[in-house]
This record gives structure tokens, sequence and C-alpha cells, in this order.
């Protein structure tokens, strides 16, 4: 029970994190797109 | 011969039980300590060279340094995952301990270090995009796959590799390879060898141990204490170059001497101390050494000594 516990925080943590790199990712090429397209 | 066929299938159904890899655990292949030494100079590089760059294509530059680097470094675990295992210091890592499945670091490095690539050429410019790509594939195929366990030299041709950042640095601000970026490469070449042989040098055994022909277990520690004092001299020229260059002002010229001079001392009394501890105080004096003398760079161009 607890070893599923743990599985499912673990899941859950790596879920969380890949979201924030891929809301960093389209933040970043959103940011660099703005900046080339100023010159 | 059984136990052995089955220990990858025992990792993977350990692994599914817990849920696989931690966020941690992806965090530590990246080998942020060593990232961040690479950020910085990566970023002194940038701020001292003559050119000017956006603050936001600025950091997207030293973000593509950083994961470069990680993915470098993630590979660099996946390769030495048998060794690692055999040494103190790197048996608790993720692959070793059983954290993480093999084809998951590769995989992760892989992406990371085709992107970073990709992003910085996008991005900022190709020249930085082709260095920070030789790089990482200096780190993986030169140091890690071909040097690292076939010669005692391993860290004096493959620290070449960590000397490219500040490099990478300076081409993202001015798109070529000066003088200074060239400078700035040998401070970081010529400190690799002290840096590292002062830490082989209380760490023998686990070198030893894991088959890895670091200087002190091929030629004995006398010759990788005068070894230590030769690089360490070299770093003279070196440190002083940008100086005499006139890329840098009379604050880091100074600064440089002097930090020099203590370094220098330090390696005369590894020489002369059989034991451990003149080695244990410049391997800690070394990462200060490298931060102070880029941290000098920094300070000498804020204070409008370019020239």
């Amino acid at each position: 029970m607890e070893l599923e516990q743990e599985r499912r925080r673990t899941i859950r943590a790596r879920n969380r994190a890949l979201v924030a790199v891929l809301v960093g990712l389209v933040a970043l090429f959103y940011a660099i797109t703005i900046v080339r397209m100023g010159g | 011969m059984t136990e052995l066929s089955d220990a990858p299938a025992t990792a993977a159904i350990r692994l599914a039980t817990t849920g696989g890899a931690s966020v941690a655990d992806y965090v530590e292949i990246l080998k942020p300590r060593v990232m961040s030494l690479v950020v910085f100079t990566g970023f002194v590089g940038l701020v001292v060279a003559p050119g000017h760059l956006h603050p936001v294509l600025a950091a997207v530059a030293v973000l593509c340094i950083a994961v470069g680097a990680g993915a470098a470094g993630a590979i660099n675990m996946w390769y030495d995952r048998d060794i690692d295992a055999l040494m103190r210091r790197t048996a608790g890592r993720p692959l070793p301990s059983g954290r993480m499945m093999p084809g998951e670091a590769l995989g992760f490095g892989a992406v990371l270090g085709v992107g970073a690539v990709l992003v910085i050429g996008l991005a900022v410019n190709w020249v930085a995009a082709e260095l920070l790509a030789l790089t990482v594939g200096f780190y993986v195929l030169v140091y890690t796959i071909w040097l690292k366990r076939r010669t005692p030299q391993n860290i004096v041709i493959g620290g070449a590799a960590g000397a490219f950042p500040p490099m990478i640095g300076w081409a993202a601000a001015t798109g070529k390879i000066g003088w200074g970026a060239i400078a700035l490469f040998a401070i970081i070449f010529f400190w690799t060898p002290p840096h590292f042989w002062a830490l082989s040098l209380y760490r023998t055994g686990d070198y030893a141990a894991a088959g890895v022909p670091m200087l002190p277990v091929v030629s004995g520690p006398s010759e990788t204490r005068r070894q230590i004092l030769l690089y360490t001299l070299m770093l003279w020229p070196a440190t002083v170059a940008p100086w005499l260059l006139g890329i840098a002002g009379d604050l880091y010229g100074g600064g440089a001497l002097v930090l020099n001079a203590v370094f220098t001392v330090s390696a005369i009394q590894v020489c002369r101390d059989d034991g451990d501890r003149s080695a244990r105080r410049m391997f800690a004096f070394s990462l200060l050494y490298l931060f102070l003398v880029f941290s000098l760079l920094l300070v000498d161009h804020a204070g409008g000594n370019w020239k």
C-alpha cells in the first residue's frame, strides 16, 4: 500500500515537472520570437 | 550467469513498482555542480565579449550552455555506469544504484543535447551552436568513450570540453571566436589538470578499483605532484593573457597575479606533502581560484577597464 502511494507520488511529481518544462519552453519560444521579430 | 541476465529485469520491476526515476534523479544526472561552473564561465565569456546581445537571447544562450553541459553529463553517466558502481564517490548515482534505467539517461541526454544546440543556433547564432555541439561531442566521444579509460592524459585532453563554455558565450555575443575567447579557454584548459589531479591524489584507491588510469594510479603520486606544479605554472601566462592582450584591465591583472601566487604556493605544498592534506586543500582552493579569476574579469569589465 505504502509502495503504491510512493509510486503515485513519484509519477505525479514527474508529471508536474514535465508540465513546468513544457510551459517554460512555450514561454521561451514566445520570448525568442518576439525579440527576433523586433529586429 | 542467471543472476547477471536477471539483473536488468529485476531492476525494471523494482523501478516499475516504485514509479521509476524521480525528478531529483533526472536533475542529478545533469551534474548540477559541474553545470554551475559551466554556466558561470559561459556567462562571463558572454558579458566580457566585445559585442551586444539582447538580454533575452543572452539568457537563452546561457540556458543552452547549461542544458548542453547537463546533456553531456547525462550521457557520461550512462556510459560510465559500470565504473561508477565501483567507486564510493559515484556508487550512489541514479544509474549504478538502480533508480534509473540506462536507456532513460541516454535518451534524456540525447534529447537535451540536440535541443540545446538547435535552440542556441536558431535563437542566437550558429557559431555558438557549432561550439556547443563540439563541446558535448568532445566530452562524450573524446573524453568519456575514448580517453578516460585508456590514458592518464584523459584529464589534459578531455579537459578541453570544460574549457569551451566561455568561448561559446563569447561566440554568442560576437558571432565569432576572438583572441579573448582563446585566452578564456586557455585559463580553464590549464586549470583542469591540477584541479582533477589534486582530487585524484586522495581518491587513488577509487580510480584504481574502477580501472580508470588516472595519473596517480599509472605514474604514482610523486609524478602527479610534479605535473600539478607544472600545470599550475602554465596558468601564469594563461591567466595573465587577457591583461597583456589588452582585453582586461589592471584590476584583473593584479588580482590574477595574486591568485596565481597563492595557487602556486598551494601546488608547492602539495609537492612537499606526502599525505592527503595539501591535495585536499588545493582541490578546494582550485574551485575558488577559478571562480575568483572569472569574477575578476566580470568586475574589471563592469568597472569600465575594457580596452
